[in-house]
């Protein structure tokens, strides 16, 4: 068998595409922080409270209700962008003329509520969501085999990802959502309604993490915990990225994923640390992030 | 940190004679309440609660008077329970010198993080402490030395000063309430010297403060290491004074804890952690048999705090009898 560095070749593609199958999950969630962070000016620290409630979404679907995957594609992120639009118009609406700080604190309590809630409902023992037929197997690439469901995962977030991006640095709508990041007074003037536009934008960001918690349903065990297990993780990748560039936070996410997943092939103990150590050397060598423009 | 947080510390520098007499006869009563405690209630909880009121002023150091938030103080907690408790359990040292290495090298990985984190700024800052305890909980996690999800259990109290037996709760609980007391004003020194009023000039308006000569980033990493030996020492203190040292202390829920507890207390007040801290550790006291319904209910705590009562209790009586 053929090995690199003295790991067979098998072994190292297997982890590489764990490592994209993650990268991609870190890639949608910080893209949505970042979208958010760029509207509303707060850090949502229930980004990976709403990725676990999307995942349990999903799995009730088909639990309860026998709705497939395909529904629950739709289905889930819609409901978690409308939890969204409660927060919004019900709770964040009233933070924006305080410190940023503040709404780091509301969502996290806002965390809290929701993995407490998911948590007395279900316990922590993870849900096995049942994969779709048509996921089953692998693709035979020659050098190694491909589960078929890893390369949907990766190839989907891409889209959803470059979807995104193109949306807003190409489009009108964009371009009114970048406006508005800039000066709502402004675009307000123009006739646009920017508190709408607020609330759409978080929903649409927090739906985006509904929508990865649908895909990350079938690899791991839906469970209260994924939530905050995962959000650490991304929060130190928006840091390396800085949240100032759409690009930039997909491209972080993707690459501190197969980075991880590199660890766990030549040094095991320290994968769980490792996006960690690379933010403090990023913080060391270049302050303000990869992307970074600081706010 | 902006002036929307902070309206009820403007008494505190220029502290009338009134003011001044009614703050001491305030203390004093107090000290002596706490002196009388352990004879009326239950010795353990007191300690307990005096452990995370210093954790709670020590974190409003930063979040309170310099306009730093914090979303790792855990770390320190906690690392600092794992050496005071291996020095007394493993080397068998005196519980004085075993808090002293604990606070040491707390104060040691406040520098370091610290050295990291004021490099950001905001939002960011409290991102790049969370992630940099999340590293912290790691490593203990893996560290042979801390017993993993077992922790490390049934740390011996020891002889202070290897004279006095501290097995008789209340022994614990006066050294306890020394260390606190220590802690507490040295906080309360810190707030009201030249550097306090550096700090909070930070806290107001760190361009301006970097503008008239001030070199922040050293400033705040002052702050930080303070505020993190403080944390580091309640944390030893916790680990002798319970026996224990677990995983607990050292997660991003414990960060997230001394947040609401300074945050319902009062940020940016002097007595609002201590209040804030002994509030949060009796309702988790008698609310310990609901599991995760705790969660919630800290959770929900949380965002009546942000929406409806951001000065906390403190804040909120300072505020009432300010009016007057």
């Amino acid at each position: 068998m053929t090995e690199i560095f003295g790991v067979p070749i098998q072994a190292l593609m297997g982890q590489l595409t764990i490592g994209l199958v993650n990268g991609s999950f870190y890639a949608i969630l910080s893209l949505g922080l970042a979208v958010i962070f760029g509207m509303l000016n707060i850090v949502n620290f229930a980004h990976g409270a709403l990725y676990m409630v999307g995942a349990f979404f999903s799995w009730l679907l088909l639990d309860q209700l026998g709705v497939n995957y395909w529904w629950s594609l739709l289905l889930a992120p819609l409901g978690v962008g409308l939890i969204g639009v409660v927060i919004e118009k019900t709770m964040l609406r009233w933070l924006y003329q305080l410190d940023h700080l503040y709404g780091l604190l509301l969502t996290f309590g806002l965390a809290l509520i929701f993995e407490g809630l998911f948590r007395d409902l279900y316990g922590v023992s993870g849900q096995p969501y049942e994969l779709p037929d048509i996921f089953r197997g692998a693709f035979n690439l020659g050098f190694m085999f491909l589960p078929k469901y890893r390369a949907w995962v990766v190839l989907a977030s891409l889209v959803v990802c470059v979807g995104t991006w193109y949306t807003i640095e190409r489009t009108r709508l964009g371009a009114y959502l970048r406006a508005g990041t800039e000066n709502p007074k402004l675009v307000q003037a123009f006739g646009i309604n920017v508190p709408l536009m607020v609330t759409l934008t978080y929903a649409f960001g927090v739906a985006l993490a509904g929508l990865a918690g649908v895909l990350a349903a079938p690899v791991y065990q839906v469970n209260p915990l994924m939530g905050s297990n995962i959000i650490i993780v991304v929060f130190a990748v928006v840091v390396i990225g800085g949240m100032g560039s759409i690009m930039g936070a997909i491209l972080t996410g993707l690459a501190l994923g197969l980075i991880e997943g590199l660890t766990k092939v030549f040094y095991p103990e320290a994968s769980a640390t490792v996006v960690f150590i690379i933010m403090a050397i990023v913080l060391l060598i270049r302050p303000a992030g990869l992307f970074g423009r600081e706010a | 940190m902006n002036k929307t947080v902070h309206t009820t510390t403007n008494a505190a520098i220029k502290p009338t004679v009134d003011t001044n007499k009614r703050s001491k006869i305030l203390y004093a009563v107090l000290f002596a309440g706490l002196c009388a405690a352990p004879f009326v209630g239950y010795p353990i909880f007191l300690m307990t609660c005096l452990c995370f009121a210093l954790f709670a002023c020590a974190f409003n150091l930063l979040i309170g008077f310099t306009g730093l938030l914090s979303f790792g103080h855990a770390m320190f907690f906690g690392s600092a329970a794992y050496i005071c408790g291996y020095a007394a359990k493993v080397w068998g040292l005196t519980p004085e010198i075993s808090i002293l290495l604990g606070t040491i090298s707390a104060a040691l990985l406040g520098w370091v993080v610290g050295w990291l984190a004021v490099r950001r700024q905001g939002i960011y800052f409290a991102m790049v402490t969370l992630a940099l305890s999340q590293l912290v909980y790691f490593i203990c996690v893996q560290a042979p030395f801390t017993g993993a999800e077992d922790g490390m259990q049934s740390i011996p109290r020891g002889k202070l000063f290897g004279l006095i037996d501290l097995g008789n709760d209340i022994a614990m609980y006066f050294v306890v309430l020394a260390f606190f007391v220590f802690g507490f004003w040295l906080i309360y020194r810190t707030i009201h010297s030249p550097f306090g009023q550096v700090l909070k000039s930070i806290r107001e308006n760190e361009q301006r403060a970097l503008s008239l000569g001030y070199d922040v980033d050293k400033y705040k990493l002052m702050a930080f290491v303070i505020s993190a030996a403080l944390a580091g020492m309640a944390g030893a203190v916790k680990s002798l004074a319970l026996g224990l040292a677990s995983l607990t202390d050292v997660t991003w829920q414990m960060s997230g804890e001394v947040v609401l507890m300074t945050l319902l207390g009062g940020m940016g007040t002097i007595l609002g952690p201590v209040l804030g801290a002994s509030t949060i550790i009796t309702m988790q006291n008698y609310l310990s048999g609901y599991g995760s319904k705790v969660t919630i209910i800290m959770g929900v705590t949380f965002v009546v705090c942000v929406l409806a009562f951001r000065r906390g209790i403190v804040g909120e009586i300072e505020h009432r009898l300010g009016k007057k």
